[in-house]
């Protein structure tokens, strides 16, 4: 679950302080699928970023699976995001590392036993078709094939919530739509999701609820409708 | 072995194998710590070595007792007896007015001048070795008796010069205490700069870690092993220096003491020291890596403790 009320991120300097987001509120519920969409500079990234406590709001309160983000201490930030799976823009891989050491990153962290990795990261590779490519560095890969070790590393610890940040920005429309299916159905396993995205069509195809926030402002909630 | 142990076990290894993979760079490193420690190790076997010699020098101090004028040789004779049955004296000898009266002219070189004076100018001379177990205040103590006795004159004992050494001593052991501090912060500050080097090479990776809920520990662990990889390494390189130099000195080392009718010999660290070298080494390396890496991360943003 996953509950803001009235969060607001200002970044101090400059002429002017610049607020990414105002007043924010909105629930999420176990098991739902959601979009945050907007242009870009809207906010979807921020919020993201607040969800992933890479940064704290600077006003406002972040619930996140009954934990309050605001007095989360900061020894127990790790520890929090293992309970997260993450997709980034960019995927974020280690090009110096193989395939399965990429996916194989959120287990070792954690201390999962050296048994239970081979195991689980295979059927992470498995879900994402990139079975067989263990061995391979992630650049030797597809701009497609590395969105997918990215969203195999984000699941292979069976998270709870899974936040996607434009996850298929630079894919074309069949590998989108694959994706996309991917994350349908990893929902309808129970997993709560969050993506951020302006891809209106995928919006359209999965008929999901989708907060569209402008200049940091919520102005749509579909699923309030 | 569990999953703890295995994964330091694991990160041990790549704290090794990134070494190996730059190995101009990390033997660079190495002779500088290496270089380094060496200073303060080498003057430290130096120190050990000049207080063993002096030490020696202490043992053979004796007592020259200088008799009075009208003291004759059956009475200087009789005080040397009485003398050497003390406890606290290995041996005395006798010398003569007219011997030393030779000796003198033969090593002086002022034979002529001596024959031109009307009487012998030199007193009967005692010379007493004390024991060579007698602290240098207890040979005090025995000079001061010594001189209490009739028919001596003079007592002196010339060991001013080996105090002024003791004092030398000293001062050059502090000095080496200071040397070492220093030169193991500027230690720190090499492996402290290395594991910064290697931080900023890996900040996408630990942004990574992070981001998938790498605590601060996780982040540390490997540079705080190649922080310890280096530091023990340099270490070993140290030892072998000072090795190396002991090996190449104790040759005319041991020449020179046999000119001197010593059988004086070098000694090098030992197994504790060398022992303590090499663990110091690592220690700085640790604890270089851990200062390096803290600074590091909250330079980066890491939200740590």
């Amino acid at each position: 679950m996953i509950e803001l009320s009235h969060v607001s991120k200002r970044y101090p300097g400059g002429p002017g302080d610049y607020t990414a987001l105002r007043d924010v509120s909105f629930r999420v519920d176990n098991g739902e699928m959601i979009f945050i969409t907007g242009h870009s500079g809207a906010g979807k990234s921020t919020l993201l970023r607040l969800l992933t406590l890479i940064e704290r709001p600077t006003r406002g309160q972040i619930v996140v699976n009954r934990k309050n983000l605001e007095r989360l201490p900061n020894r127990r930030i790790p520890h929090y995001r293992r309970e997260l799976g993450v997709i980034f823009q960019d995927n974020k891989l280690l090009f110096d590392r193989t395939v399965y050491d990429n996916v194989a990153l959120p287990l070792v962290v954690a201390g999962a036993s050296h048994r239970e990795i081979p195991r689980r990261v295979r059927a992470a590779l498995d879900l994402v078709g990139l079975l067989g490519k263990e061995k391979l560095t992630p650049i030797v890969l597809s701009g497609g094939e590395q969105q997918r070790v990215g969203i195999a590393r984000a699941v292979v610890h069976r998270p709870t919530l899974l936040l996607a940040d434009e996850p298929t920005g630079n894919l074309d429309m069949q590998l989108s739509d694959a994706i996309f299916d991917l994350f349908q159905d990893l929902n309808n396993h129970g997993v709560t999701v969050a993506i951020a995205t302006h891809d209106l069509r995928q919006i359209q195809r999965l008929r999901k609820r989708a907060l569209t926030l402008q200049a940091g402002e919520l102005v749509r909630d579909t699923g309030a409708q | 072995m569990s999953n703890y142990l295995l994964r330091h076990l694991q990160t041990l290894l790549a704290s090794a194998g990134q070494m190996a993979r730059a190995p101009v760079a990390t033997l660079l490193t190495l002779v500088v710590i290496g270089i380094t420690l060496a200073l303060p190790a080498g003057l430290y076997v130096a120190l050990t070595n000049m207080e063993r010699v002096s030490a020696g020098w202490d043992r053979g101090a004796q007592i020259s007792l200088f008799l009075k004028r009208d003291t004759s040789d059956a009475a200087a004779l009789r005080l040397a007896s009485q003398i050497r049955s003390m406890h606290s004296v290995t041996s005395v000898d006798y010398i003569s007015r007219e011997a030393a009266l030779d000796e003198f002219r033969r090593l002086s070189g002022f034979g002529p001048a001596l024959n031109a004076l009307g009487s012998n100018p030199l007193p009967a001379v005692l010379v007493v070795r004390p024991g060579s177990d007698l602290s240098p205040t207890a040979v005090e103590v025995l000079r001061t008796d010594l001189a209490q006795l009739p028919g001596v004159d003079l007592a002196e004992l010339d060991v001013a010069w080996l105090k002024r050494l003791a004092a030398i001593l000293s001062l050059a052991e502090r000095a080496v205490w200071i040397l070492a501090v220093l030169l193991a912060a500027a230690v720190l500050l090499i492996i402290g700069n290395t594991i910064r080097l290697a931080i900023l090479s890996r900040v996408t990776e630990i942004e990574i870690i992070q981001l998938v809920g790498g605590t601060p520990a996780f982040v540390r662990r490997p540079f705080l092993y190649y922080g310890l990889f280096h530091g023990l390494a340099g270490g070993i390189f140290a030892w072998l220096l000072v090795e190396g130099a002991l090996l190449l000195l104790s040759g005319p080392a041991r020449e020179l003491a046999g000119l001197y009718g010593s059988s004086f010999a070098l000694n090098g660290l030992g197994v504790v020291s060398s022992l303590l070298l090499t663990a110091g080494g690592g220690l700085l390396g640790w604890l270089g890596s851990r200062m390096a890496v803290d600074w590091q991360l909250r330079r980066l943003g890491s939200r740590q403790p």
